[in-house]
């Protein structure tokens, strides 16, 4: 498979050593000089010094039969530009981006990336998950942020505490749909009692988000979330 | 009328002191505060030092109920993603985008940004002086190919003419840098 990776930073070396050793082809666009020369001692021509966002550029990597571009420079705006090129100028039929501000990754989704890294979202994602907070967790965005995949843990103040799904009042374009209680995870039924330490997971519409919070949690964060 | 400006160059700082002169409310976001040092003396717009292609950062500087959105940094990409947030996270009417390089300059066109490309604009202004023929278009703002704008929540981009807002005057602010006269007849 022929992949363009552009930003020749460690993700993009480390990227582009791995995807070498798979077979693939590879073309590692850097613009920096001095960057491109380092890591073209270690990888061979297969780097070149180009700026990937250049259209010109773009196109003499090859990227009108590029199977993927994967956009992994430390600059969220290089990595739009890049894969927006890639996927409406060249047809790339899936463009990867790296977004480092976590407010882009719904901004990238509807401009057209494929698949959106964030690392920033992984290791916030890790730490709340460790933290025993009665919080609503985000746990993903689906159907392009429009929804989003939420954990609620049932503390002893939640409303929701011993009433069953038809009791709590959903805000509409929300569902309810397993309960994890002492490690095992299972449907949410009409039967169902929430009980005090069950994580439920839920789907949201994004707008729904604080009515959940209230029926589930039953108070508003302390601090906003960043 | 509410009009943000994302970097205080010369052509940045030089249209928020005309605009700010003529009464609108401007707000100028830099990410280096000497470059407010380029506004005229007098400028009783917004100066803010910020990052314009964060959203954050443009909620503060108001851009929810902004009426222009000028994305005027060096760097053709940082103005492609504030643009683009002007657009879409914040609905701003009307957006203009800097985009020096001729080749994505079109590209972004036909994606639905208006934009603006240094580049053409000298080449066509430097071959008038030299008595060859204009390029067609060249100086003028490139108005977003209506047809793939789906999406956009721009007003303007309906208009193929792309006329300015109506409270601006319609020898156009936007095309205003084109050339000196034109600039200096907007005091």
């Amino acid at each position: 498979m022929f992949v363009i990776v552009v930003g020749g930073g460690r993700v993009g070396f480390y990227l582009t050593k791995e995807l070498l050793a798979e077979g693939h082809e590879i073309v590692l666009m850097e613009k920096d000089p001095r960057s491109a020369e380092q890591i073209r001692d270690e990888l061979g021509a297969v780097v070149v010094n180009r700026d990937g966002s250049e259209g010109m550029h773009l196109a003499e990597a090859g990227a009108n039969r590029a199977a993927i571009v994967a956009a992994v420079t430390g600059d969220d705006a290089d990595n739009l530009v890049v894969c927006q090129m890639a996927k409406h100028h060249f047809d790339v039929p899936r463009t990867i981006a790296r977004v480092n501000n976590p407010r882009n990754e719904i901004l990238f989704r509807n401009l057209g990336v494929d698949e959106i890294i964030s690392p920033t979202r992984m290791v916030l994602a890790a730490i709340e998950q460790d933290i025993p907070v009665h919080e609503l967790l985000h746990l993903a965005n689906l159907e392009g942020g429009e929804l989003e995949l939420l954990e609620a843990q049932i503390a002893e103040d939640s409303p929701a505490l011993g009433r069953r799904p038809a009791d709590i009042d959903l805000p509409d374009g929300c569902t309810l749909f397993v309960v994890i209680r002492e490690d095992r995870a299972q449907s949410v039924r009409p039967e169902t009692i929430f009980q005090e330490g069950d994580k439920v997971i839920a789907i949201s519409r994004t707008e729904c988000e604080n009515d959940l919070r209230m029926q589930l949690i039953g108070h508003v964060p302390e601090i906003a979330s960043a | 009328m509410r009009v943000i400006i994302v970097g205080s160059g010369r052509v940045g700082a030089g249209l928020a002191s005309q605009l700010a002169e003529e009464g609108h409310e401007v707000v100028v976001l830099d990410i280096k505060t000497e470059a407010f040092r380029r506004l005229a003396p007098g400028f009783d717009g917004q100066a803010l030092r910020g990052d314009g292609t964060d959203e954050s950062v443009l909620e503060r500087a108001g851009a929810q109920g902004a009426e222009w959105f000028l994305a005027l940094t060096n760097g053709d990409n940082r103005n492609i993603l504030a643009a683009q947030l002007a657009r879409q996270t914040f609905g701003i009417p009307h957006v203009l985008c800097k985009i020096n390089d001729p080749m994505r300059s079109d590209a972004y066109a036909t994606l639905g940004l208006d934009t603006i490309n240094r580049t053409e604009m000298m080449i066509d202004g430097i071959g008038r002086h030299m008595g060859r023929p204009a390029v067609p278009g060249a100086a003028d703002v490139n108005v977003a190919d209506t047809a793939v704008a789906a999406g956009s929540a721009d007003a303007q981009t309906a208009d193929p003419a792309g006329a300015p807002a109506p409270d601006l005057p319609a020898s156009g602010v936007v095309a205003a840098p084109a050339t000196t006269t034109d600039s200096n007849g907007g005091r």
